[in-house]
C-alpha cells in the first residue's frame, strides 16, 4: 500500500517538477512568472494527441513533436509578449502573461471543443508488473523514466554547456552578462525554449497517464507545478524538482488517506506552511537586500 | 423616495443596468486591491478569496438574521478584513513573488474550504435572499462604489496612506524612517480586504446566488488586471481600469465564441502598448484644472 502509494506520487510528482522547471528556469533569467506556462504544457498535451491519433505515431515520436512545436511556441510568446515589457514594471509583463494564458485556453477552447479527449486505445502498451507489494504500471515506469532523462539532460545543458553557462550568468546578473559579451536576448529565447519543451513532455504524459486532454488542464496543473517551483525556492532548478516530487507524493498520500475532496488544496497549504518557515524556499538562497 | 429610486432603476434596459451594477462592484474590489498592491507594494494574487468570504458571510447574515442591509455590509467587511488582518499577520513577513504565491495558496485554500462546507451547501452554492433594504441594489451598489472612491481618495494622501506610499517605494527604508511596516502592511491588507468583503456581499446579493468556483484564481487575476490595466495606485486608474474590463466582456459578446480570445489578446496589447496602465504617469487632477483652464497650483 505504502509502496504503491509513493510510487503513484513520485509519477504526479514528476510531471509536477517537469513542468515547474519552465516556471523556475524563466524566473532565474527574468523575474518573471510565467503564467502561459500552464497553457504550453496544455498545448504539448494536443499536439501529442493529435499527432497519434491523426497520423498514427508513436508516443516518443508524438512527445518529441509536441517538444519542438511548444519550442517555437515559447520563443514566439516570449517575443511578442514579453520582450517589449522587460524594461517596464513586472506586473506589467505578468498581465501579459495572464493575457497570453487567457488567449491560448480560449484558442483550445475553440479549436479542440470543450470536452476532454482521451488517446486512441494502444497509443502505449499498458501492463501491470507487480513488485511486492504495489501494482506498478508501465505508464508510471515511463513518466518517471522520460522525466528522469529529461532532467539528467537540463542537468547536462545547464551545467556542461556554453549556453548553459551563459544561462548561469544571466541569471546570476542580467547586466553585467550582457557587458561580457552574452547575446542576453538569445539565452533567453533559448530558456523558454528549454522550458515549454519540458512543459510539452509532461503534458503528453499527463495526457497518456490520465488519458484526458481538455482545454483548462493547464491551468491547475500550472498553478501546482509554480507551488513546486517556489516550494523548492524559485529560481532554483535541484528546487523544482524536489518541490514538484513532494507535492506530488504529499497529494497522493493526502488523498488515499481520504482527504480526496481536498486534494487541490493540499499542494497548497504545504506551500504555505513550509514559506513561514522558511521563507524562500526549500534550495532557495536567502538574500540579503542591500540599502 | 424608494418608489422614485425604483423608477430610475426601471427606466433604464436591464442589459445596461446589468453591466453598470458589474461596474459599480468591480470598483469597490478594484479599490481594495489598489490599497495592497499599488498603495503599499505588496502582490497579492488571492483578492477573490477575500470577496468569497465576504460574499459567504454576507448571505449567511442575511439568511440567519434580520440585520439591515448596511449593517450586514459593515458586519461583512468588519469580518473579512479580521481574517485577512489574522492571515496577514504570519504571510505579510514574506516579499515579493514569495508573498504572491503564498495569496494564490490562501484562495485555494478558502476555495477548497468553501466547496467542502456543509452550512454554504458544498459544491452546490447558495441562493441568497433578497437584500433586507428598500433602496434598489443598483442604487447600492453605486453609492458603495462612489463611498470606496471617497475612502481611498481620502487614505491615499492622509498620514496611514504617505506611510504605505513610504514602504511600496523602499521598504527598508521605511523602516529606518521608523515607519512600523508590519503594522501599516497588515493595516493595508486589512483595510483592501473589508473593501473586497463589501464587494462580495454586494455581488451576493445582486446575483443572489453563489458559488465557490466562481471565486477562483480567474478572478483573483481579473481584479488585479483592472488594477494594472488603470494605473498602479492611481484612483482615477482604478475606476477606469475596473469599468473598461468589466464591461469589456459584455461589449465583446458580439464576437461571441472569439469573445476571450479577444480579451487575453486585449490585456496583452493594452500592457504592450501602456506598459503603465492607461493612466499609469498621468496626473488626473492636472488634466481636469487644465481643462478649466486654470494653471495648477505649484507650476
Amino acid at each position: 500500500m505504502f509502496l504503491q502509494q509513493l510510487v503513484n506520487g513520485v509519477a504526479l510528482g514528476s510531471v509536477y517538477a517537469l513542468i515547474a522547471l519552465g516556471y523556475t528556469m524563466v524566473y532565474g533569467i527574468i523575474t518573471l512568472i510565467n503564467f502561459a506556462h500552464g497553457e504550453i504544457f496544455m498545448a504539448g498535451a494536443f499536439i501529442g494527441l493529435l499527432l497519434v491519433s491523426a497520423f498514427k505515431v508513436n508516443v516518443f515520436v508524438a512527445m518529441a513533436g509536441a517538444m519542438v512545436f511548444c519550442m517555437l511556441m515559447g520563443v514566439i510568446i516570449e517575443l511578442i509578449a514579453y520582450r517589449p515589457l522587460r524594461k517596464s514594471s513586472r506586473l506589467s509583463a505578468l498581465i501579459s502573461a495572464i493575457g497570453v494564458s487567457i488567449f491560448l485556453s480560449s484558442l483550445a477552447l475553440m479549436v479542440f471543443g470543450a470536452d476532454a479527449k482521451g488517446f486512441p486505445d494502444g497509443a502505449f502498451p499498458v501492463r501491470q508488473i507487480k513488485v511486492g507489494t504495489a501494482d506498478i504500471s508501465t505508464l508510471q515506469i515511463l513518466i518517471i523514466g522520460v522525466s528522469a532523462v529529461l532532467m539528467m539532460a537540463l542537468e547536462f545543458i545547464v551545467q556542461k554547456t556554453k549556453i548553459g553557462k551563459a544561462m548561469r550568468a544571466t541569471s546570476e546578473d542580467y547586466n553585467t552578462s550582457a557587458l561580457m559579451g552574452i547575446n542576453v536576448n538569445r539565452v533567453i529565447s533559448f530558456t523558454f525554449a528549454l522550458g515549454s519543451a519540458l512543459a510539452a513532455a509532461g503534458g503528453v504524459l499527463v495526457g497518456v497517464l490520465f488519458n484526458a486532454v481538455s482545454f483548462n488542464m493547464g491551468l491547475m496543473a500550472g498553478l501546482k507545478a509554480f507551488a513546486a517551483a517556489v516550494l523548492g525556492g524559485i529560481g532554483s532548478i535541484p528546487g523544482a524538482m524536489l518541490g514538484g516530487l513532494l507535492l506530488g507524493v504529499s497529494e497522493v498520500f493526502g488523498v488515499a488517506i481520504g482527504y480526496s475532496s481536498y486534494r487541490d488544496a493540499i499542494a497548497f497549504t504545504i506551500l504555505v506552511l513550509v514559506l513561514l518557515v522558511k521563507p524562500t524556499g526549500l534550495l532557495g538562497q536567502k538574500i540579503t537586500k542591500k540599502v | 423616495m424608494a418608489d422614485f429610486l425604483n423608477s430610475l432603476v426601471g427606466s433604464i434596459d436591464p442589459y445596461m443596468l446589468q453591466i453598470l451594477v458589474n461596474v459599480g462592484i468591480a470598483i469597490v474590489l478594484a479599490l481594495g486591491l489598489n490599497v495592497i498592491t499599488g498603495l503599499t507594494g505588496q502582490l497579492s494574487l488571492g483578492h477573490a478569496a477575500f470577496m468569497s468570504i465576504g460574499a459567504f458571510t454576507s448571505a449567511m447574515v442575511t439568511i440567519k438574521t434580520g440585520l439591515p442591509f448596511f449593517a450586514n455590509l459593515a458586519v461583512t467587511g468588519v469580518v473579512t478584513a479580521i481574517v485577512a488582518a489574522a492571515i496577514g499577520f504570519p504571510i505579510l513577513r514574506l516579499t515579493g513573488d514569495y508573498l504572491a504565491i503564498c495569496t494564490l495558496g490562501f484562495a485555494e485554500i478558502v476555495k477548497v474550504f468553501f466547496l467542502n462546507f456543509e452550512p454554504t451547501n458544498k459544491a452546490l452554492g447558495l441562493t441568497v435572499p433578497p437584500a433586507k433594504t428598500s433602496i434598489p441594489m443598483p442604487i447600492y451598489v453605486w453609492v458603495v462604489a462612489i463611498l470606496a472612491i471617497i475612502l481611498v481618495t481620502f487614505v491615499q494622501s492622509s498620514r496611514f496612506g504617505r506611510a504605505l506610499k513610504a514602504i511600496r517605494e523602499d521598504e527598508i527604508a521605511a523602516d529606518a524612517m521608523g515607519i512600523n511596516t508590519a503594522r501599516y502592511k497588515i493595516q493595508a491588507f486589512a483595510l483592501g480586504s473589508f473593501m473586497a468583503g463589501i464587494g462580495g456581499g454586494l455581488y451576493a446579493h445582486f446575483l443572489s446566488y453563489i458559488n465557490p468556483s466562481d471565486f477562483g484564481f480567474l478572478k483573483s487575476v481579473d481584479i488585479l488586471a483592472m488594477v494594472v490595466l488603470g494605473g498602479l495606485g492611481s484612483v482615477p486608474g482604478a475606476v477606469i481600469g475596473s469599468s473598461v474590463l468589466a464591461s469589456a466582456p459584455e461589449f465583446l459578446r458580439f464576437m461571441s465564441q472569439y469573445r476571450m480570445l479577444v480579451y487575453g489578446a486585449l490585456l496583452v496589447f493594452l500592457m504592450v502598448f501602456r506598459p503603465n496602465g492607461l493612466l499609469g504617469g498621468v496626473n488626473v487632477t492636472e488634466l481636469l484644472l487644465r481643462a478649466v483652464g486654470r494653471k495648477p497650483a505649484g507650476k
